[in-house]
């Protein structure tokens, strides 16, 4: 006890010693008080990210073998909602895949942020199961694909050119993502998920309406921000076009009974090509040899749109904001209510220090906008490309890229399924299987 | 049609296996930069100005960010800079004289003539009131951190963009808090 007293002793003097402000000595204390120690509540263990994967596997592993063995829509959708509530509700949110490509691109770019374990396989392993299997990460293990599925309530058919327009977007917003993360600047994922809001039941009034509409759009277009913004989506798109295998609408022979077609809430199925619109293939080839020399001109035409507005890109930067906005109102170093004009005098940061910061950020944001300039240039170009690739088909199937191997289609699917009594006399659908 | 189809599994096989190599290359490179430890968010109190926007910025509405108290600290004044509004009349703890706007500052007789505070913390909305009182007129052992109980952890801390004073850093989950006094400031 006296020990421990002498030791409190010592170590008071040392942090007397060791702080400058301390204006008033410790008292010492006659009536036996003890300090109460400073509450430290431990942060979630490290492991408990681990069993976040685990679960992430298992969901994976478990909705692949729904899509391609049990074949069951229904199985599907509750799988759906446990993410809902586990990554969703339980989890808030956070970590996901949408949002790890950003903590890679900070991890990359930056010298002191390093990206965590977890953090990749999050980002990695739903990619390589779409390669072998397609996005079996969008029909369930996803908390926002989730949540979005649950309200499609009357979706209407969307026009290919529009949906051809607005499906580059989330490539656009993935490069921009990438840029900001890269530069330190702000994860704009994560700041503008719309669905993240109401996983925690509380958000700003801005973020609860974009939610809310969100929401209330997915009613009629099902699954908005899977289609048109989403930028993980955008990736997954790319390597579940060129996937192993792919969820297969019907369990037999498809007899183009066109059901699936209608059953699918999001245009994601390719019909059987009409001889109309057969072309003779020396046209094809050339449309697709010279959309395809003109992707260098796309690339150079968006790179040097796009980086020669760096600087508007670049204002996002706190450090380039203040900077901008001291050297055009110089004037702004007297505003005693802008916090942060009055912070940035009252740190000890000299003008030049701030102007040198910012200007490192804008060569950032110039070199970074040349890549996201010719990235989107590329996305442009090919989208125009696969406009004159013919294909011709047969049979109704799953357009691969667009495809989340949801299971509504198989469901809908009749071909090995008991007739209805109506035509029970009619053996045509058994037969097919 | 067959010869076609075959160069079109080709071309498909081809894209896939260079897919895969680009995944498994990023994953490698990547892996160059996987630290040992996570990240948490955590207020660094030598940085932070106290301007307030932790009690309005946070995605929680109460905010994650409490005060704390560093007691080694503390002088235990009876006239207490972050308890009692600057330039009030009568020397007493009724409401209108205390700094905080939810009362969430405790105070306890100890002995004469010294005084422990203590943060009820359900109260605290982490608005630096009290924060800024102590530093301008005390030792500077109130001070705000981000209660790990409380905290979700965002990928991104709202509150981080919009600190002017960038106190808001990620800290190893192994060392979660920056406490007065017991780190080397």
């Amino acid at each position: 006890m006296l020990l421990a007293l002498l030791l409190m002793l010592v170590f008071g003097f040392f942090d007397q010693a060791s702080s400058q402000q301390q204006r008033f000595p410790k008292p010492d204390f006659e009536t036996g008080y003890v300090l109460p120690d400073t509450s430290t509540p431990e942060p979630r263990s490290a492991a408990m990210e681990y069993v976040d994967l685990l679960v992430l596997l298992l969901v994976l592993g478990f909705t692949t073998w729904l899509v391609f063995r049990k074949r069951s829509r229904r199985y599907i959708l509750w799988t759906s909602v446990f993410t809902l509530i586990y990554f969703g509700f339980y989890r808030q949110g956070c970590i996901c895949s949408i949002g790890a490509v950003q903590n890679l691109a900070l991890a990359i770019f930056s010298n002191t942020y390093t990206i965590s374990i977890t953090v990749l396989a999050f980002l990695i392993v739903p990619l390589i199961v779409s390669l072998f299997a397609g996005r079996i990460f969008c029909a369930s293990a996803c908390p926002l694909g989730a949540i979005q599925d649950l309200v499609v309530f009357k979706p209407i058919k969307i026009a290919p050119w529009l949906q051809k327009t607005l499906g580059m977007f989330p490539f656009i917003y993935l490069g921009l993502a990438i840029l900001f993360a890269a530069t330190g600047t702000d994860f704009i994922i994560c700041r503008y998920d719309p669905y993240v809001g109401i996983f925690r039941m509380s958000a700003e009034f801005h973020m609860v309406m974009l939610g809310a509409g969100f929401l209330l759009l997915g009613a009629f277009v099902a699954r908005p921000y899977c289609r048109f913004v989403c930028p993980y989506g955008a990736l997954l798109s790319i390597t579940s076009r060129f996937s192993g295998h792919h969820l297969s609408i019907t369990p037999g022979e498809c007899i183009n009974c066109k059901l699936c077609s209608d059953s699918c809430p999001f245009d994601a199925i390719d019909k059987p090509t009409e001889d109309n619109e057969i072309r003779p293939n020396s046209r094809n080839s050339g449309n697709f040899i010279i959309y395809a020399l003109l992707i260098p001109v796309f690339v150079f035409a968006t790179a040097w749109a796009v980086s020669s507005s760096h600087s508007y890109l670049a204002k996002a930067h706190p450090d380039v904001y203040l900077a901008n906005l001291l050297i055009a109102n110089p004037a702004m170093i007297n505003d005693t209510e802008s916090l942060d004009v009055q912070t940035f005098l009252a740190s000890g940061r000299t003008m030049d220090q701030l102007v040198e910061d910012a200007s490192a950020v804008q060569l950032k944001f110039k070199r970074g906008s040349w890549f996201l300039g010719g990235f989107i240039g590329l996305v442009i170009a090919i989208t125009l490309l696969n406009q004159v690739i013919f294909r011709r088909r047969t049979v109704y199937e799953a357009n691969r890229s667009a495809c989340f191997s949801c299971g509504r289609c198989m469901d809908y699917c009749p071909v090995g399924k008991p007739a209805h009594p109506w035509f029970a006399d009619n053996p045509v659908m058994e037969n097919k299987l | 049609m067959s010869k076609e189809l075959t160069r079109r599994e080709f071309i498909k096989v081809c894209a896939r296996a260079s897919l895969g190599l680009a995944l498994t290359g990023l994953a490698g490179y990547a892996i160059t930069r996987i630290g040992t430890d996570q990240w948490v968010w955590q207020i660094d109190p030598y940085k932070c100005t106290s301007c307030g926007r932790c009690a309005t910025h946070c995605v929680q509405n109460p905010s994650a960010v409490k005060c704390v108290h560093a007691y080694p600290l503390c002088g235990y004044c009876d006239l207490c800079g972050g308890y009692l509004k600057p330039g009030h009349l009568d020397r007493n703890t009724a409401a209108e004289n205390q700094l905080c706007p939810t009362a969430a500052l405790e105070r306890r007789y100890i002995e004469e003539p010294y005084y422990e505070y203590k943060i009820i913390e359900e109260l605290c909305i982490g608005c630096a009131r009290c924060v800024e009182g102590c530093a301008a007129f005390g030792n500077g052992s109130l001070h705000l951190q981000i209660r790990h109980n409380l905290c979700h952890n965002c990928n991104q801390c709202a509150i981080a963009r919009v600190c002017p004073s960038n106190a808001i850093i990620r800290v190893p989950l192994s060392e979660p808090y920056i406490i007065k006094g017991s780190h080397e400031g």
